[in-house]
């Protein structure tokens, strides 16, 4: 077991750090390349906080709607191959249900503030 | 790069007498955009130079940039707002492949001209007006042009779906668009045009009074004029403006009106299809990025942010195709 502080607690230090005490004092490309750096560090951030519950839960409902056991990316590309193949589509039972979730758990990591998630986040 | 654009300049431009403030913009590893001053007696030139340095291919889809400064002359000399081009570069220039044009004053960022008071005026306008302009370029006569790689809706759905394949990375919802495509293909055509490519935020120049000039003629092709209906219609351009679809200044309707008005026709189902294309398309690209990140030719961190981009066209995907009770 690792100690003490958690990955999750670093990088947003670090991410403060740099949003607070290093972007004032840039200016212009550098500036930009920063702020893009300090996005990528909340990234990381969200995802150290949210993967783990999100993957288990994606898991568990792929294995249901398959009826197969495997790792997440043994089960997305069996479900991504049965797309392709025609074998399931919107009017399979829990499907769309099933994309709708694993995106939204996507775009909480990646880009929480784009318009259509919160949109669907407050007409769920 | 200053001496080498004065030396130039002085080789068709009579009177020049030099040329100041070149200033590189900005471009990628195969392209270059510098803007410049041209001193003349009756006054400075605004010139922008879009070149790609020797020994530098384009992409395989790019029209290649003494086409482009072809179709943009073209689109000049038929009223679209277009920058007039002012030079096509020469091998004794020894500045590469390019061309030199009249730099428009303006604005391309879309924040700015979605929130500025500046464009305030010109917003509820630029819709209707941005049909006008689409039924312009769609107007030109594909036989006086330079010869364009032809494409239809079944080779672009093929074109995309061996990009996705190449990741190697399962995406169950853009196989659900890639299904949703070819089963709603809505074959060929009637009309074949001038397909702009990339008509949308970024490529527009701006200004209070509206649109001023169309940039980047990169990915034109001959095809379904619906196409930049429809790109200019997907969410990823409406940056936080989800309830108005053109570029998130306008509604389709506005656009069609305008399209009409100008003498074309509207097909609303393949604007629709094109739509779902274009988000596709889009988030296809973001993925391409991350490769560029990963794999090179560019190690860089916006590069890489953009690949985490697409998951934003999953989500616009499944309120086209899979929208839930509201």
């Amino acid at each position: 077991m690792q100690d003490e502080p958690t990955p999750e607690e670093l990088t947003k230090a670090v991410a403060d750090f740099l949003r607070n005490d290093i972007a004032p004092l840039l200016s212009g490309h550098n500036a930009f390349k920063l702020r893009v750096a300090i996005n990528a560090l909340d990234l990381v951030t969200r995802q150290l906080r949210l993967e783990e519950g999100s993957d288990a839960a994606e898991a568990a409902r792929l294995s249901q709607l398959l009826g197969q056991q495997g790792s997440l990316a043994e089960l997305n590309r069996a479900l991504a191959d049965r797309i392709a193949r025609g074998e399931a589509d919107l009017q399979t039972l829990g499907l769309s249900e099933h994309l709708w979730q694993t995106t939204m758990d996507k775009l909480a990591v990646d880009q929480p503030n784009y318009g259509s998630y919160k949109r669907e986040l407050g007409t769920k | 790069m200053q001496e080498a654009l004065g030396r130039c300049v002085a080789s068709w431009c009579p009177g020049a007498t030099g040329v100041a403030n070149a200033a590189r913009l900005s471009g990628g590893a195969s392209q270059e955009t510098w803007s410049f001053d041209i001193v003349h007696p009756d006054g400075v030139i605004g010139a922008i130079l879009r070149r790609a340095p020797q020994g530098h291919g384009a992409s395989p889809r790019a029209v290649g940039l003494d086409i482009e400064s072809v179709l943009m002359q073209r689109a000049f000399d038929a009223g679209v707002p277009s920058p007039r081009v002012l030079h096509v570069l020469q091998p004794g220039d020894e500045l590469g492949t390019g061309f030199m044009m009249a730099r428009v004053e303006g604005e391309t960022i879309p924040r700015k001209i979605l929130r500025d008071a500046e464009f305030a005026e010109a917003r509820p306008k630029l819709a209707r007006q941005i049909g006008g302009i689409l039924a312009g370029i769609h107007g030109l006569d594909l036989a006086q042009l330079p010869k364009l790689r032809a494409m239809t809706a079944a080779k672009e759905i093929g074109e995309l779906e061996r990009d996705y394949r190449s990741f190697e990375w399962p995406r169950p919802v853009l196989e659900l668009a890639l299904r949703w495509l070819r089963d709603h293909d809505p074959g060929p055509s009637e009309q074949m045009t001038l397909v702009h490519g990339d008509f949308r935020h970024g490529n527009l120049i701006i200004g209070p009074d509206g649109v001023r000039a169309v940039l980047d003629w990169e990915l034109a092709h001959a095809g379904d004029p619906m196409e930049d209906l429809g790109w200019v219609c997907v969410n990823s351009w409406r940056f936080g403006e989800i309830d108005k679809p053109v570029g998130g200044f306008g509604t389709r309707e506005e656009l069609f009106a305008g399209y009409q008005a100008a003498g074309r026709r509207v097909d609303p189902d393949r604007v629709k299809f094109w739509e779902v294309m274009g988000t596709l398309r889009w988030g296809v690209m973001c993925c391409g990025m991350m490769r560029h990140f990963r794999i090179g030719p560019e190690h860089s961190i916006e590069r890489a942010m953009i690949g985490r981009r697409s998951s934003e066209t999953e989500i616009d995907l499944l309120r086209l195709l899979a929208p839930r009770g509201k």
